[in-house]
């Protein structure tokens, strides 16, 4: 047999029609797992070289695969010795061979008969063959379609060439009616229809037809067109129209400067969601009548391109502009009747039954500035109007638009406009304080009046936001210092109550970067309200890491093993009673303590100053006295201890090394 | 520079070029060519079909009294239907593009996706709309289903937006000046239809009798349904006239529905009503192929 060769490449490219661009990058990441997975199951050594993609093919190069997978030996036992020669031979016959190639196998239960089976390796063709087609159609993408027929293959989008290649051989199969190949398909418009691809030409051969088959390519090509223009930063664009072309090519087209009076929000809206364009900024920030388009040709050589966006562009506009003017007719405050139409929530009511609900919920939450009212009042209203049924995105930041141009007062629009923040992680809460009590109210509305109809998210399952509606609440309460009654936020909802607080443990933690020992002892130690627990939280960070603290929460956590084990029911201590000199010594440094008008963090660090006592006492008293007076009363010391010097944090929980 | 109806015949040509029967609109009220029985009903079944036709798509709420440039009650839709779709029909597709004079090496075509649903149908696909130079053009779908039933055959359904399409290429700002026929403009020939309807299907159009017209027409649509099975010879029966019934109602609910007489809450129980005798009819439709092929 020919040595086996080695160090070949691999060329996969799934030919497909045109893949929506937010999944194609997750479509490569598993393509390559999925690849790599399949080597190692088919012993087959190799590596991925790259994945990467355009609208149109999902490509992967690997290399350093072998030509044959290695072979196997494999020992087939028989039976024992002891059986005798005719059992030797009915072994032999069943499998093919002959008595002398059997051999004998010691084994504890004695000797038997056996033999060697050589596995020839297959060659990783016929393998990659026989595997490709469940890679392919195994990739897993949100919503996938038939179209050879019912109870067809399922992809993305139908696929109409594969190119299968192991060096300069096609690896041959079949998927979805489509064989396996060679031939790839340049651009649309500017490449070859059918062109024969080589493995080690594949990207240039692709260029040549205009077809940039590496994303870094094609970014670095839109971010070469903006270079010269101002424009907003937009990552999420840049990745949507990455993914979106084979040959990108920015544009630069303008508007007319009178359409700078409608809202830069309503104009960036326009141009990002809805025509995917860059929005052009002045040098100081502002809006300027401009845009990028980003084509998937090479050029524009005659204009066409560019005054064609700008006449859509300019039809887009002129109907904001209509929606804001017809809009304008009927002013918010006379659209607080139409809410009864507006459906929330099926099972909640309309929105007009929100808004009087958040109305009530305002009152308890303390403190409101009048704003905050109206602004509760009147900030559901855009829902009704044409320009939020034509930009649903825009909802709440029209409400606030129309209520500054309805002289609804500045720190009303204000509440009215940022009354959805935080719309995500990175968003910021509400600037304003009456912002901050309108969005909160909100939020704990939606949240009571869900849980209440028992609505509350399952699993991964939130598709009312939930977990979002309660991760604003708690970041509004925290960074907007409101020192609102924790317990009173949940209405006496067990659930919700429960929810919340999961929600603090999981801000603090994962976007405060607190350790989870430190969110338990602090949340152990009661929670009145998000600033003050923020306040406890960082005192024991400041805390933590001097000498005392740790070696005196590991103390205390022998303290309430030592109560539980006792069973404690509480007591109070005599003085009198005390007699080592270790727990009088003790008591008098937890009575002397004076912790009264400390900060959180001076308070931790005297408390911290109890460790030589606490440890003194383990050191030289006997807590299980034989005398049960004694004993009752050094437990009392024991719990006193706890609970005066658990109220910050307790010790208890804090994880020690 | 083509006419509004010129482009409409070269396209009718295009097709009819490639095999398409060549259908006039459907003669009762629709939201979309896709509602015509040459496509919700056709596209179910196993038998190959391949239909275009011009379709006027009444949607009442997008009326504007002819005061906007660019939104219409009623617009024209050139629907294709090519069951099963053929291997190459984005290309099909791209050619009937360059046939109305649209040279593609000089503007920018994107297909982005956008995966047409319609409830009161019970039928959803997976498609794009394309864009031409930033300007959607067509929507591009391939069904999965109809009437709540998989399709046996997974058809291409191409929907063109006429007005659009024509102002394009006539590059005018409005629809209005649009070029119908040498001398008549879009205005001359729709601006009265326009604004007219406008004014009866917002300001004037009667909710209680719209009400009991989708009752009446609820109940005949339903009571042809609930009639089929004990119906002896399943050949003849009226599966059509059920259908155009069906299709009365899902007119005036959009007619109500533009009046604002349908609250938010309201409206998934009246749409649940029109799906269920959607869903109805295609079934008898598939039933009475079925029964056909017994025969």
């Amino acid at each position: 047999m020919a040595a086996a060769r080695t160090n070949l490449r691999f060329l996969l490219e799934i030919g497909s029609e045109e893949i929506p661009d937010w999944m194609i990058a997750s479509a490569l990441d598993h393509l390559k797992s999925a690849f790599e997975r399949m080597l190692a199951d088919l012993r087959l050594p190799g590596t991925v070289d790259w994945v990467d993609g355009t609208p149109r093919r999902l490509a992967l190069l690997a290399s350093g695969l072998a030509g044959r997978q290695a072979d196997l030996e494999e020992l087939v036992s028989g039976p024992p010795k002891a059986a005798g020669e005719g059992a030797a031979l009915g072994f032999a016959r069943k499998n093919g061979v002959t008595v002398d190639q059997l051999e004998i196998q010691p084994t504890p239960k004695g000797d038997y008969y056996a033999f060697r089976r050589r596995i020839a390796g297959r060659a990783a063709s016929e393998l990659l063959a026989a595997a490709a087609p469940d890679l392919i159609l195994g990739i897993p993408w949100p919503k996938t379609m038939c179209w050879t027929g019912k109870g067809g293959p399922r992809f993305i989008r139908p696929i109409r060439w594969i190119v299968a290649l192991l060096n300069g051989a096609v690896v041959d199969f079949e998927v979805a009616g489509v064989r396996s190949g060679d031939r790839t398909s340049g651009h649309r418009r500017f490449g070859r229809k059918t062109i024969r691809v080589s493995v080690a030409g594949y990207v240039e051969q692709l260029r040549k037809n205009h077809v940039l088959v590496r994303a870094s390519e094609r970014r670095a090509r839109i971010e070469a067109g903006l270079a010269g223009v101002r424009v907003k930063p937009d990552p999420g664009l840049l990745d949507t129209l990455t993914y979106l072309t084979e040959w990108p090519t920015p544009v630069v087209g303008r508007f007319d400067e009178a359409y700078l009076d409608l809202p830069a929000e309503v104009l960036v809206t326009v141009m990002r969601h809805h025509q995917k364009y860059f929005s052009v900024e002045r040098e100081d920030g502002s809006l300027a009548p401009g845009f990028v388009a980003v084509m998937n040709v090479p050029a524009d050589p005659d204009g066409l391109v560019v005054s064609g966006n700008e006449r859509v562009l300019r039809a887009r506009f002129n109907d904001a502009r209509f929606f804001w003017e017809t809009d304008q007719k009927k002013p918010l405050r006379d659209r607080v009747e139409d809410l009864k139409h507006v459906t929330f929530q099926r099972n909640v009511g309309s929105y007009h039954l929100k808004m009087t609900a958040t109305l009530a919920l305002l009152d308890e939450l303390g403190d409101v500035p009048a704003a905050a009212r109206r602004a509760v009042e009147l900030c559901k209203c855009d829902l009704t109007t044409e320009m939020v049924k034509e930009f649903t995105e825009l909802q709440g930041v029209v409400g606030g638009l129309y209520a500054r141009a309805q002289g609804e007062g500045e720190d009303v629009a204000a509440a009215i406009y940022e009354h959805y923040k935080p719309v995500s992680m990175e968003d910021s809460i509400p600037a304003t304080e009456a912002g901050r009590f309108v969005a909160l109210a909100d939020k704990l509305h939606t949240l009571r009046a869900c849980f209440a109809v028992g609505m509350a998210p399952t699993g991964s399952k939130d598709p009312l936001a939930l977990r979002r509606a309660a991760q604003g609440a708690v970041r509004i309460l925290v960074e907007g210092g409101l020192p609102v009654d924790f317990a009173k936020l949940s209405a006496g909802d067990a659930a919700l109550d429960e929810f919340l607080r999961d929600r603090v443990r999981h801000y603090f933690r994962d976007v405060r970067g607190f350790a989870y020992d430190e969110v338990n002892a602090a949340m152990a130690a009661g929670l009145s309200n998000l600033p003050d627990l923020t306040r406890r939280l960082e005192a024991i960070r400041a805390v933590r890491p001097t000498a005392d603290f740790e070696p005196l929460a590991a103390s205390f956590k022998r303290i309430r093993n030592i109560l539980e084990q006792a069973r404690f029911e509480g007591c109070p201590v005599d003085p009198d009673l005390l007699q080592e000199d270790a727990e009088r010594g003790l008591y008098r440094a937890m009575t002397s303590l004076r912790l009264a008008g400390l900060s959180y963090r001076e308070a931790l660090t005297q408390i911290a100053t109890l460790r030589p006592a606490v440890d003194l006492f383990f050191d030289k008293v006997l807590v299980n006295a034989p005398e049960p007076r004694v004993r009752a009363n050094r437990l009392a010391l024991l719990d006193t201890l706890r609970r005066e010097f658990s109220r910050i944090a307790d010790f208890s929980e804090i994880v020690t090394s | 520079m083509d006419s509004f109806q010129t482009l409409i015949f070269k396209l009718k040509k295009y097709w009819s070029d490639r095999g398409c029967i060549l259908q006039e609109p459907y003669d009762v009220e629709v939201g979309a060519g896709t509602m015509c029985p040459e496509t919700f009903l056709r596209v179910l079944g196993p038998d190959p079909y391949r239909v275009a036709y011009v379709q006027p798509s009444r949607r009442p709420a997008d009326g504007r009294y002819g005061e906007n440039p660019n939104r219409l009650y009623k617009h024209q839709q050139l629907q294709v239907i090519l069951k099963p779709a053929p291997a190459d029909v984005i290309d099909q597709y791209l050619g009937s593009l360059e046939a109305i004079g649209i040279d593609l090496s000089r503007h920018d075509i994107k297909f982005e996706e956008d995966n047409w649903e319609s409830p009161t149908l019970g039928a959803w696909g997976i498609g794009w709309q394309v864009m031409l130079d930033g300007l959607e053009i067509t929507q591009f779908t391939y069904f999965q289903q109809c009437g709540g039933i998989d399709l046996e055959l997974i058809p291409a359904e191409l929907t063109y937006g006429l007005e659009r399409i024509a102002a394009f290429l006539q590059g005018k700002e409005s629809i209005y000046e649009v070029e119908w026929a040498p001398g008549f403009s879009y205005a001359d020939v729709r601006f009265a239809d326009e604004r007219q309807f406008s004014v009866y299907n917002f300001e004037m159009a009667d909710i209680a009798t719209l009400w009991q017209l989708f009752e009446l027409n609820e109940r005949e649509a339903q009571r042809l349904i609930d009639s089929f099975a004990s119906y002896p010879e399943k050949s003849r029966f009226p599966v059509l006239p059920a259908y155009d019934h069906v299709l009365k109602c899902s007119h005036l609910f959009n007619l109500l529905d533009s009046r604002g007489a349908i609250s938010v809450t309201e409206r998934v129980g009246v749409i649940g009503r029109v799906r269920k005798l959607a869903v109805g009819t295609a079934q008898l439709w598939v039933a009475q192929r079925q029964a056909r092929e017994a025969a």
